[in-house]
């Protein structure tokens, strides 16, 4: 499941709907993204997201089912807030389960390392020095080829 | 004439003050780095964007590249390297 929204989300709710789905279910992971108060040192009041409607959840969509190829995952679930977020806020959340835990921690670090490199979302910062759009950084490019 | 709608995001939108735009195709058909070095010609924020800059490329909402093909209809938006999560 793939959701874009505003709104916060409810990792326990979340987390719920995961284990509901069906009783071979072993292992569940589970990440959430925050807003953090200081980026490379600079001071961080508020982030704003913008994302590509419509590409952004065909590529989510993407995600879960090239990993689902790869590994014995049950379901997954992702959730990313777009829009206005101050530091401590919840930004992304990812959830994977399958029977054991080998193939769900794989699945979930894998969702989110390519998330971060392929779908369509981007980030203006607003600090004391002004807004500024963020750049790709290259330690996440690198650790998205480690999937490769 | 062959139109398209283009699309700018992010800082890329901020940079050429423009988000949407209707383009009409002087073909049928055009390839991705065709359409950029139309684009490139426009004036100098375009070219530097256009030919300097890292600009990653969707058609129809899919990912694609310098040599895919663009026709009447299709949706083409141009972006910068992408930073969610």
């Amino acid at each position: 499941m793939v959701t874009v929204q505003t709104e916060d989300f409810d990792v326990a709710a979340l987390y719920q709907a995961l284990r509901a789905d069906a009783p071979q279910i072993g292992a569940i992971v589970t990440f959430t993204g925050l807003v953090r108060e200081f980026n490379d040192d600079a001071a961080v009041e508020s982030l704003y997201l913008e994302h590509y409607p419509g590409m952004t959840e065909q590529v989510l969509e993407g995600l879960i089912a090239t990993a689902a190829k790869r590994w014995p995952i049950i379901n997954a679930t992702i959730v990313h807030r777009i829009g206005e977020l101050r530091p401590a806020e919840q930004i992304v959340f990812v959830g994977v389960n399958s029977a054991h835990r080998d193939a769900a921690f794989a699945a979930a670090e894998f969702l989110m390392d390519i998330l971060k490199t392929k779908a369509p979302f981007w980030k203006r910062e607003q600090g004391p020095q002004g807004d500024k759009w963020l750049d790709a950084k290259a330690s996440d490019d690198e650790r998205a080829t480690r999937w490769h | 004439m062959p139109t398209i709608k283009i699309l700018y995001f992010a800082k890329l939108r901020d940079q050429l003050g423009c988000a949407e735009e209707a383009f009409e195709l002087a073909s049928d058909s055009c390839s991705v780095s065709e359409l950029k070095k139309t684009l490139a010609e426009r004036d100098s924020a375009w070219q530097q964007i256009f030919t300097e800059s890292q600009v990653l490329v969707a058609v129809n909402k899919a990912m694609a590249n310098t040599e895919t093909l663009i026709q009447a209809g299709d949706e083409v938006g141009f972006f910068p390297p992408v930073t969610g999560g």
